[in-house]
């Protein structure tokens, strides 16, 4: 039997009785398009965190101070001042898996233009920063090396800030005080949204290193940096320049295995490998949770199925007797249930994927429907019709042609 | 000319838990080339179950059978299946169509498992329905058609993939007696064309249409008698 001709015979079955077909259908639909949905949210997330991660640059370390012992007080991590420019310089030379090395500094300070002041994070950072964070200028230019070994008072100023600063005027070569301060802006950086910590990226100001050492800062010793951002030449040597630059620092600072140290380094991408790992385990969580109800609509196919073959028992036996051979009957009830589930399944992707899109319209939540999503929902629904469709088919494909003739 | 069916000795024991019934206790009838047969017999006689052998949906416990010179007790059900679509055309008492379902597919339906191509299955649906007289009639569904009609389908069915053989189960016995006569001369005129016709009936006026008449009783044909009716069936059996 050709299959066009079992597709024309399963087709009519169904057209038979189209508000059983329907109903029948109406458990894979529902878990097809929550397969769908639970997929295009949880995706929708996972690709805001990728977006994330690649906002902070990659394959990054970072190095901060470690804590103080004062008087019993223990500072907490990032207490102590024990980094420096030198440390920072000594990264980039003498450790061969580190691409960059960029020294910060951070403090928090009002910037005051005209009758305008605006609160922000004032960082302090080498022109390697902007390389290491692939982030780039929007207008004007970057800090140079210059601006860096001459301690210019020159700055960049995030998006954020400088819309509050400066509404509709152009900033470039304006005038700003921080600390009472002048420095003259140099350039808009570009726009990076939120971090992966919900924090706005682009309120803060940008000023040569040296400079935030020398004039903003009053410590005691200029040379100190906050924190180093370290990017490593590629993610495979990520571990080996954290090695690296344990040991270096180890010798560097001179601390041995009694003494515990006074810095202690991050790797961030692992940081948010987890937050993404975290994203993805949530949304095979749902997908689970909606293959269940395609589990319950499969049994609800075999169901009908199965009223199906005892309904149609003298056809059943009609067709043996003319010569249907068993693997006929078998293939016709798989086809049907397979037909139903497929159809199903169609309804349902377009049902998710349409669900998708409002909730995205509606709660502003991304969302992003992938095409494996939907050949994976597709072969799943005609899995479940050859599943559940089998065992009925089968019993159909049993029957004693003799005692399906004499059905009543 | 040689037989189309040769039953040497067929026995047929059902079980039934630790009950034995012997529906047929040896049973040997050969029936040749473009005879017309009445099996006749009361109910529980072993008839049915004859029929259900002859038909190949049954197979015998004990006994040869062989049917158009292929020996069909040794045929797997996959080959049964394929004999029956091949060599044998069914002609029931409820007429056993597809529902809602036009004629001409119910017709077409023995070709379908032969795995003949659509164009060529309709072709030759339409000349079977013409044969019984039922021309114009292909798209009417089951439902709009009357008796008579629809056992004129059933047997357009049976006839199309020219079998070597046709088996009729009580063809006229949900018919009144006019149809019952119409689709008695219907089966006449197919034999006269050189069509082997078996039928299963009770009836003695039904019966008195074939050329020969074999009575079952308890399991053992009890008569085999020429009666002589029909022409053809006297020069060749």
């Amino acid at each position: 039997m050709d299959l066009l001709q079992t597709l024309k015979i399963a087709l009519r079955a169904l057209r038979t009785n189209k508000m059983r077909s329907f109903l029948t259908m109406l458990g894979i639909i529902i878990g097809i398009a929550a397969v769908i949905a639970m997929m295009a949210v949880g995706a929708g997330a996972s690709h805001v965190i990728a977006q994330q991660i690649a906002s902070i640059g990659s394959n990054i370390i970072l190095v901060v101070p470690g804590s103080t012992t004062s008087g019993g007080l223990r500072m907490g991590s990032g207490g102590a001042q024990t980094l420096t420019s030198d440390d920072v310089r000594a990264i980039m030379n003498e450790c061969p898996s580190v691409a960059l090395a960029s020294g910060t500094t951070r403090t928090t300070s009002q910037v005051v233009y005209g009758n305008m002041n605006w609160s922000t994070l004032i960082v302090g950072a080498t022109p390697e920063l902007f390389g290491i964070r692939e982030w780039q200028v929007a207008t004007g230019r970057s800090i140079s090396q210059q601006d860096q070994d001459g301690a210019a008072k020159v700055c960049l100023l995030g998006q954020t800030v400088a819309d509050n600063l400066f509404g509709a005027d152009d900033p470039i070569g304006k005038m700003v005080r921080i600390k009472k301060v002048p420095f003259t802006v140099i350039g808009i950086l570009e726009s990076k949204g939120q971090s992966p910590q919900g924090t706005d990226q682009d309120d803060a100001v940008f000023v040569p290193l040296r400079t935030a050492q020398i004039k903003l800062s009053r410590s005691s010793f200029p040379n100190t940096v906050g924190a180093v951002i370290v990017q490593a030449k590629s993610e495979g040597l990520l571990d080996k320049a954290e090695e690296e630059i344990n040991s270096l620092l180890n010798q560097r600072h001179r601390i041995t295995n009694s003494k515990e140290p006074d810095f202690s380094t991050r790797n961030l991408s692992e940081i948010l490998a987890v937050a993404e790992q975290s994203s993805k385990a949530m949304s095979l969580l749902l997908g689970a949770v909606a293959s269940i109800s395609l589990i319950v609509g499969g049994i609800g196919i075999m169901n009908i199925m199965l009223v199906s073959v005892t309904e149609r028992t003298r056809e059943i036996g009609i067709r043996m007797a003319i010569g249907a051979r068993k693997n006929d009957i078998l293939l016709q009830f798989m086809t049907e249930a397979v037909l139903l589930t497929m159809i199903g399944g169609v309804i349902g992707i377009l049902l998710g994927a349409g669900g998708a899109v409002i909730v995205s319209r509606i709660l502003d939540w991304p969302t992003l429907i992938s095409v494996q999503s939907v050949t994976v929902a597709f072969f799943f629904s005609a899995a479940v019709g050859i599943f559940f469709g089998f065992y009925p088919a089968r019993k159909a494909a049993g029957l004693n042609p003799i005692d399906a003739l004499r059905y009543e | 000319m040689g037989n189309v069916i040769a039953l040497n000795d067929i026995r047929r024991v059902f079980t039934m838990g630790d009950q034995q019934f012997e529906a047929l206790k040896g049973v040997s009838f050969c029936v040749g080339q473009g005879e017309f047969v009445a099996i006749m017999g009361a109910s529980g006689s072993g008839k049915s179950t004859c029929m259900n052998i002859l038909g190949c949906l049954d197979r015998p416990t004990s006994g040869e059978y062989q049917l158009d010179g292929v020996d069909v007790g040794g045929l797997d059900p996959n080959q049964l299946a394929a004999i029956r679509n091949r060599k044998l055309g069914f002609v029931f008492q409820g007429f056993n169509l597809l529902a809602r379902t036009p004629a001409v597919e119910n017709v077409e339906l023995p070709l379908v498992y032969s795995g003949i191509h659509a164009k060529e299955r309709r072709k030759r649906a339409l000349a079977a329905l013409e044969q019984v007289g039922l021309a114009g009639k292909e798209g009417n569904h089951t439902s709009q058609l009357s008796g008579g009609q629809q056992q004129r389908v059933a047997i357009a069915r049976a006839l199309l993939n020219n079998p070597a053989l046709i088996l009729a189960d009580e063809p006229t016995g949900n018919l009144d007696s006019t149809t019952s006569e119409e689709i008695m001369n219907l089966f006449t005129s197919l034999n006269q064309q050189g069509i082997t016709i078996i039928m299963v009936t009770h009836e003695t006026d039904v019966a008195a249409f074939a050329g020969r008449r074999i009575t079952f009783k308890d399991g053992r044909i009890i008569s085999d008698s020429q009666t002589g009716q029909t022409g053809l069936t006297r020069q060749t059996a």
